[in-house]
């Protein structure tokens, strides 16, 4: 998605004279357009994460749109106390954009990944999480983020390919329908979800996608398909604290009816204290691949007690 | 004949200053104690710094940032004595419901642009506001006060560092070098000298100034001024300060930083400080 991001940028630093880019020191072989394009007003704020966030709030004070950009666990969880003082305690505008939230950064260990961003993010007042799944969505989410006039956090990944977007990037979308268990996700773990049911289990999943935290309510399609299957599973590549299905749990209380089944795949760490790529780390913690399949299998044939 | 007259009306500026920097004192000293709360000894160290630049520096449009915000005392004093807050408001301080807690709010008062407290945004924060004036060719200088105890912040050196790289020479930094922290002395703690070649290896100008004197602190604007016609440094004012100045049983202790005033204690203060406004000035001992 970096180049979608880097291209929507440059169109963003001709349309807005106001907006203004700080890089903690990142974008070799990707950002140099938007560092062309935007001349001045692309900063490259050096290896200063908690330095940059609070000079993009000052930034931000004086009526510009900064967009900060780092690897994912160094805009999230290094300056934190400056995201919460600096900018969401100001309500300000500015953009931080986190690339590889999750497991993106694959080999290069786990210092480089973060499975805690959406959670903490979440936890911050006035704060917008966007998710693009496709790297169409890129540009789309950036919109709504400058229109929203808030803090707000894009976390960039893989997007999925080979398969067709079925609707324009959204708080919710409806990726498959199926008749037996509902399965709502986020980011790129989608990819191997999506490939999974339509191969194996044709119709069976109802699977969902969340693009924007907080989300508003669940879709009433989906909360009657909960209710008609009383099966759900949440997948994310993500710490269960703080995540999808803790927010889709708190969600749904209020509308259940009828008990359902309840499964949250979640990112669990470094089970083994080994390392791999993205996909390698997702299927260490089912969150893809066969222990991913096992998991759906078992689930949709477990009856349901009464 | 000329000269004189320039000395003369330097001497009422100073007269003036006097007079207002002893207004403000006395306004949160009271504040303080009718809070029965602490903070004054930080308030004590900073006061002539933040009555000078709010008084004989700030222009309309500028900004000053307080990044030590445990001297809110002294900044909500300041801007009640420059107009930008009510009495009504200084009488909130500390109550339920108030705008004025013990560290400067996030919003509600358009003379404060942070909410600060946490030690090591200001000149972060500060850097932003004087970046984003000159991009935006506003002009606008930029003040920034930050405690010596928060130079123990890792983020105050990365604004240094970026500040200087970014030739930042409309934001003005003053350090209040009261050589007391929240559990000791800065050297005992996590010494910060030498100070001034620490500074100036990070690519400032340091002028080192009396923080308690407005003639030293007039001698390190006039000597800014003229450095920043010519050179693209920024600008760093090491006042030397003493932490609890000018009351006797405060000055230069730890305590002053945390305890309350009880009442003939405030009595005591308060004598001291009207008794003093004739002697301040002349430079303080440091």
């Amino acid at each position: 998605m970096r180049a979608e991001f880097a291209a929507a940028m440059v169109k963003l630093a001709a349309q807005q004279p106001d907006s203004i880019f700080l890089s903690g020191d990142l974008g070799y072989m990707a950002l140099e357009s938007v560092q062309k394009a935007m001349g001045d007003r692309f900063i490259n704020a050096g290896v200063a994460e908690q330095n940059m966030i609070s000079v993009a709030a000052g930034l931000a004070a004086m009526k510009f749109t900064p967009w900060v950009y780092s690897i994912a666990p160094f805009t999230t969880l290094r300056p934190y106390e400056q995201i919460r003082n600096d900018i969401c305690m100001h309500k300000l505008p500015v953009k931080i954009v986190g690339n590889g939230g999750g497991y993106g950064y694959g080999i290069m260990g786990g210092t480089h990944h973060v499975l805690q961003d959406i959670g903490l993010m979440r936890m911050l007042p006035d704060m917008q999480v966007f998710v693009p799944l496709f790297a169409s969505d890129v540009a789309e989410a950036m919109d709504a983020m400058v229109a929203s006039q808030a803090p707000a956090y894009l976390r960039l990944n893989l997007g999925l390919s080979g398969i067709d977007r079925p609707s324009p990037f959204a708080e919710w979308r409806q990726l498959l329908k199926g008749k037996s268990a509902v399965v709502i996700s986020t980011g790129p773990v989608v990819g191997g979800l999506l490939e999974l049911a339509q191969k194996n289990y044709p119709g069976a999943f109802d699977v969902w996608s969340v693009g924007v935290f907080p989300f508003h309510g669940i879709p009433e399609a989906a909360l009657q398909k909960i209710m008609a299957t009383r099966k759900l599973v949440v997948l994310e590549e993500h710490g269960g604290p703080g995540g999808l299905g803790e927010a889709i749990a708190a969600e749904l209380l209020g509308h259940l009816a009828v008990p359902i089944q309840f499964k949250t795949l979640h990112a669990n760490g470094y089970p083994s204290g080994r390392y791999g790529s993205q996909k390698w780390h997702q299927e260490e913690n089912g969150l893809a691949g066969k222990a991913l399949e096992s998991t759906l299998q078992e689930f949709i044939h477990e009856t349901i007690p009464r | 004949m000329k000269l004189t007259s320039i000395d003369a009306d330097r001497q009422a500026a100073m007269e003036n200053l006097d007079r207002k920097a002893l207004s403000i004192k006395l306004r949160f000293l009271r504040m303080y104690f009718k809070a029965n709360a602490g903070h004054i000894g930080c308030s004590l160290s900073c006061a002539e710094i933040l009555t000078f630049i709010r008084f004989a520096w700030m222009k309309d449009g500028d900004k000053m940032v307080l990044s030590k915000g445990h001297a809110a005392g002294a900044l909500y004093s300041v801007l009640a004595e420059a107009g930008d807050l009510t009495e009504q408001q200084i009488d909130s301080f500390y109550q339920d419901g108030t705008l004025l807690a013990a560290h400067p709010p996030a919003s509600g008062i358009s003379a404060i642009p942070f909410a600060t407290g946490s030690l090591g945004h200001g000149l972060s924060l500060s850097c932003g506001l004087a970046l984003g004036s000159r991009l935006k060719k506003q002009n606008q200088h930029i003040y920034c006060v930050t405690s010596d105890g928060e130079l123990n912040e890792g983020s105050t050196w990365e604004a240094g560092l970026f500040a200087a790289h970014h030739q930042l020479t409309n934001l003005i930094w003053f350090v209040d070098r009261n050589g007391l922290q929240g559990f000791g002395r800065t050297e005992d703690v996590m010494g910060l000298e030498p100070l001034v070649d620490k500074l100036t290896a990070f690519g400032w100008h340091v002028i080192e100034a009396d923080g308690h004197a407005f003639v030293s602190l007039f001698q390190a604007k006039t000597q800014a001024l003229e450095y920043l016609k010519t050179h693209s440094k920024p600008v760093v004012i090491l006042c030397r300060t003493i932490k609890g100045r000018g009351i006797s049983f405060m000055a230069d202790t730890v305590d002053c930083h945390y305890l309350p005033l009880k009442e003939p204690q405030y009595r005591q203060a308060v004598a001291e400080l009207t008794g003093q406004i004739s002697i301040s000035v002349k430079a303080s001992p440091r």
